[in-house]
């Protein structure tokens, strides 16, 4: 695409300072490791419309040059003499496919090279563990105090590069954020590599693409694309240890959480720590609960913790019994973990 | 089976089939009446009707499967299915689409029509012929026999591990499904084997390689491409069985197995299969358009060289199903070259076909229609096949909804359309009655209209970002109103196919009965009555050209095909054996007559891979011991095939 062209399709809304809907359509795409190909796609996907329209207008014209009615045909008149004749179609019509097929492949490899290679030291690596059926998110740091662990929602800084890091704690996944990268399959036994970066700050929203079992329909995850302040402030609250609650009602919580809760699901700073289920570590800094289905809202998350079979049909967080002033106090609890 | 008999020359003469020979050869050949007779009859016609029918009915039951998949999703966040019934209908949806229709009525199309075509009376091996279809059907009902009582498999038609392993999927659902795919597995083998025997001698003498029908170059590349494909997947599904229930881990990543190693084995035979499924049919556009366009195909060299290039290519693209796997990118560049490279061979068949049709004078008959309406929907699928090829691109549109559009256009427009057309093309022939052609023509545009209505939308939910095999969606991603559009898509290309069967079953009885040629075709079945007797011609034709009909009327050198005059050869069961290239006369094939041995062998290899999924040591050995001793008693030596010495007489 001519820069005018890119201008406008990838400069525009990044100018007007347009707000990225959460949705899942890549026509048009805002990172470095996407637009490339984003641009491929609609070069091909017009060749291909082209072509569609070629061979159509052939085949109309063909069919209604010299039809005759079924019914009139002599059924002893042939079209032909000889078997011979046509095959200037072959060549032309082959010809010209494989010249626009060297010139297609060529424009590949060249974006195949220039999405797969990372255009600077990348701001920061995050080790996504895929799960049936959610993502946690380890924050890599030089400093092991600053490491932490998050689940589904992913912080980045925009306009730089971020490297990911992909392994599976049980089947095969497929990692995709389509408005910043393409997809890159989570594969036990292996850790695929790949980068990417949000030229605009806004939410993205992804989606487990490789079919993982019964909820494979509800592994959704996020990414957030911040400026620097605001994803600094948002490291800095995901590594503060929890405060201990202020009130009964809350460490009667924090209590509940520690004999039900806690076999599965962790919090920063306490002990021990569950990593079956996602880290709960400041919880209300996330917009959703159970991988992207439900808003995070106090009530969500009661009826989440009292029944996730009725929310997520084969989920593998057990139902709690719980009384309804223990639900509450746990809830309540939960509330406080910003 | 059959064997040689070297001491007298075929009788050269002039019969039609109420010469007295043909009373002779109608005894020979026709089977016993009754259900015994039914049972172990090895006639290719009535294995191939066997074979169309029984895939047609495979077809109603995963079309009602896609329409309850169509229904969940025609709007956000419906209950109708839960995520496990969801996810045994799409993946029985697929695995009977894939194998238990789309080659299986190829199978059909070829048992019925080979000889026919090739001027023969049987195929190579008519009792081989029979075990395949039995050992289809039968692999058919095993595989629907965990899904009747909700157990089906539920891990999609290629089945990645770790998801399919024991530890993940606990119940008897992949287990049916591993066995069966090697069961069906057998069928596919055998079918292959003998399509490529009867290629190479059975053909009418003078009917040299370079002059057989596209139908019978692409059924053969894709018998062969079987032989090659099949091992691999019956190997995987055998080696998943084993990591399941003998303990073994070769897919198992946390014991030093690879899960890559599953799609590596599965796409190695699921690539090539796809061209098995798709060369047949696309040989059937390329005999029965010429006819229709009253002109033989432009190109024949060309076209049957594309088919076996198109399958060799077929074997090295495999990877372009693993391009978001992480392999390495040198690698990945590869595949997703040799994947673009396929659209040559395809362009030489379109522009073929649209050469004949463009230099032709075209006929509009419903089968037309079909063979022009799929020459769009080949284009349609191959130019989407082209963008999932491009690697980085790939990495946005596979498991998206624009995969299900592309491979539905593949399979539905390069499958359905042509073998819908070829019924229409053949139906007399089969019959003796012609099918009914304003019902035809509107069968065609409601199924054309309503596939594209159903199917074309699909790349554009892909394109937003829609993933396949979701139960639900939310609302709001803007995905609701255009799944709605194909849903309402999806129902009117079943009414299409719907009217398709009513045709069919109201021509059956109140058809036009047809002559021996009712279209004016150039090839050698038309030259037989319709319906064919059972031994197909009074003599076996002498062939002088690729279209022996037509020869009187074209200006082609001048040796003249004879179809009137040919070798008697009325003494029990008998036709030419002819040599590989040029099909000159070799020898005469005394031809097996009837067997329950084929019916027996079948049973007893299912009851065997029913014992395996029962685990039952002893099942297995009773079954595997009389599948031996069937084997036994199926080549017992025969005095009318002259395996047993009789003296000279």
């Amino acid at each position: 695409m001519n820069p005018p062209a890119a201008l406008l399709f990838n400069k525009l809304p990044m100018l007007l300072a347009v707000r990225v809907e959460p949705a899942m359509a890549y026509p048009r795409t805002f990172g470095p490791a996407v637009d490339p190909i984003t641009r491929l796609g609609w070069g091909l996907g017009i060749i291909s419309l082209l072509v569609i329209v070629i061979i159509g207008v052939l085949l109309l014209g063909g069919v209604l040059r010299k039809r005759v009615a079924s019914s009139a045909a002599d059924p002893h008149q042939l079209a032909v003499r000889r078997d011979a004749g046509g095959m200037a179609w072959i060549y032309v019509g082959g010809g010209i496919s494989a010249l626009v097929l060297v010139a297609c492949m060529a424009w590949t490899l060249l974006v195949m090279a220039e999405v797969t290679k990372l255009p600077s030291t990348p701001a920061l690596t995050v080790q996504v563990t895929a799960s049936q059926w959610w993502w946690s998110l380890r924050y890599l740091n030089a400093k092991p105090s600053n490491i932490f662990t998050t689940a589904n929602e992913i912080h980045i800084p925009v306009g730089q590069p971020v490297r990911f890091e992909l392994a599976s704690a049980d089947v095969i996944h497929s990692f995709w954020i389509p408005q910043l990268a393409g997809k890159m399959d989570v594969i036990p036994g292996q850790t695929n590599v790949m980068w990417l970066q949000a030229d605009q700050p806004g939410t993205y929203r992804g989606q487990c693409a490789a079919y993982c079992g019964r909820q494979h329909a509800h592994m959704d995850l996020f990414i957030v694309a911040d400026t620097a302040q605001d994803f600094a402030a948002w490291q800095d609250g995901q590594l503060t240890e929890t405060i201990v609650p202020a009130t009964e009602e809350n460490r009667r919580g924090e209590r509940i959480f520690q004999t039900h809760c806690a076999v599965c699901h962790t919090i920063r700073g306490m002990n021990p720590a569950g990593i079956l289920g996602p880290n709960l570590s400041h919880l209300m800094t996330r917009s959703t609960i159970a991988a992207g289905l439900l808003a995070n809202t106090p009530g969500n998350l009661a009826s989440w913790i009292a029944n996730p079979e009725s929310v997520k049909p084969g989920t593998r967080m057990p139902a709690q019994i719980l009384s309804g002033p223990d639900l509450a106090a746990v809830t309540s609890y939960l509330n406080t973990l910003h | 089976m059959a064997v040689i008999e070297t001491d007298r020359a075929p009788i050269i003469a002039r019969a039609t089939d109420d010469s007295p020979s043909s009373a002779t050869l109608r005894q020979s050949w026709e089977g016993r009446p009754g259900v015994g007779g039914w049972l172990a009859t090895v006639d290719h016609k009535e294995i191939g009707k066997r074979y169309v029918v029984t895939a047609f009915i495979f077809l109603i039951i995963g079309g009602l499967e896609a329409l309850a998949l169509r229904v969940q999703l025609a709007r956000p966040n419906q209950t109708l299915l839960t995520p496990e019934q969801y996810s045994q209908l799409f993946t029985m949806h697929g695995v009977t689409m894939i194998f238990l229709y789309a080659l299986p009525v190829l199978s059909g199309f070829s048992n019925y029509l080979w000889p026919l075509l090739l001027g023969s009376r049987d195929m190579a091996f008519p009792r081989l012929n029979a075990l395949s279809y039995w050992v289809f059907l039968f692999a058919g009902i095993f595989l629907y026999s965990s899904f009747v009582v909700g157990k089906g498999p539920d891990d999609g038609w290629f089945n990645y591990v770790p998801y399919a392993s024991l530890a993940y999927n606990p119940g008897p659902n992949i287990d049916v499904y591993a066995l069966g795919m090697v069961l069906l597995g057998i069928s596919t083998t055998v079918g292959s084997m003998n399509f490529i025997v009867t290629l190479a001698h059975t053909r009418a003498p003078g009917m040299s390689i370079n002059r057989v029908p596209i139908l019978v170059w692409g059924t053969l590349t894709a018998s062969v491409g079987n032989l090659f494909a099949v091992p691999a997947v019956s190997l995987a599904f055998f080696m998943l069985w084993m990591d399941r229930q003998v303990g073994t881990h070769f897919f198992d990543s946390t014991a030093g197995g690879q899960p890559l190693l599953w799609q590596h084995l599965f796409w190695m035979f699921g690539h090539p299969w796809v061209y098995a499924i798709v060369l047949p049919a696309m040989g059937i556009v390329s005999d029965a358009l010429p006819t229709f366009c009253r002109r033989p195909l432009v190109g024949y060299t060309a076209v049957a060289l594309a088919t076996v290039t198109t399958m060799v290519l077929g074997f090295g693209v495999w990877v372009h199903h693993m391009f978001a796997s992480g392999l390495p990118i040198l690698s990945l560049s590869f595949f997703g070259a040799a994947s673009m490279v396929i659209v040559i061979p395809s362009a030489v068949a379109v522009f073929a076909w649209i050469a004949t049709i463009w230099t032709g004078r075209p006929v509009f008959t419903a089968a037309f229609l079909y063979f022009a309406g799929f020459v769009l929907l080949f284009v349609i699928g191959g130019v989407s096949g082209f963008m999932t090829a491009a690697v980085p691109l790939d990495w946005q549109l596979t498991r998206t909804y624009f995969v299900v559009a592309h491979l539905h256009y593949v399979i539905i427009g390069i499958n359905v359309f042509p073998v819908v057309g070829g019924v229409y093309y053949w139906f007399p022939k089969v019959t003796g009655r012609l099918m009914n052609e304003a019902l035809g023509k509107w069968s065609f545009w409601v199924m054309f209209s309503g596939f594209n209505v159903a199917f074309f939308p699909m790349h554009i939910l892909g394109l937003l970002g829609m993933p396949r095999r979701i139960y639900t969606y939310a609302s709001g991603l803007g995905w609701g109103t255009t799944n709605l559009i194909v849903t309402i898509g999806a129902f009117v290309f079943a009414t299409g196919i719907l009217l398709f069967f009513i045709n069919i079953f109201l021509s059956l009885k109140r058809g036009k009965p047809a002559s021996a040629n009712p279209w004016d075709a150039a090839s050698l079945e038309w030259s037989t009555s319709s319906p064919p007797p059972a031994y197909n011609f009074a003599v076996i034709p002498i062939v002088a050209s690729r279209y022996p009909l037509w020869e009187d009327r074209m200006d082609e050198g001048a040796g003249r095909s004879s179809v009137g005059a040919g070798m008697l050869l009325d003494r029990g069961r008998e036709t030419i054996g002819t040599t590989l290239l040029d099909a000159e006369p070799d020898v005469i094939l005394k031809m097996p007559g009837d067997s329950y041995a084929p019916l027996l062998m079948a049973l007893t290899m299912t009851a065997a891979f029913v014992a395996l999924l029962l685990h039952s040591r002893w099942g297995f050995g009773i079954a595997a011991v009389v599948t031996v001793l069937t084997s036994i008693g199926w080549l017992w030596p025969e005095r009318s095939l002259m395996q047993i010495e009789t003296g000279h007489d």
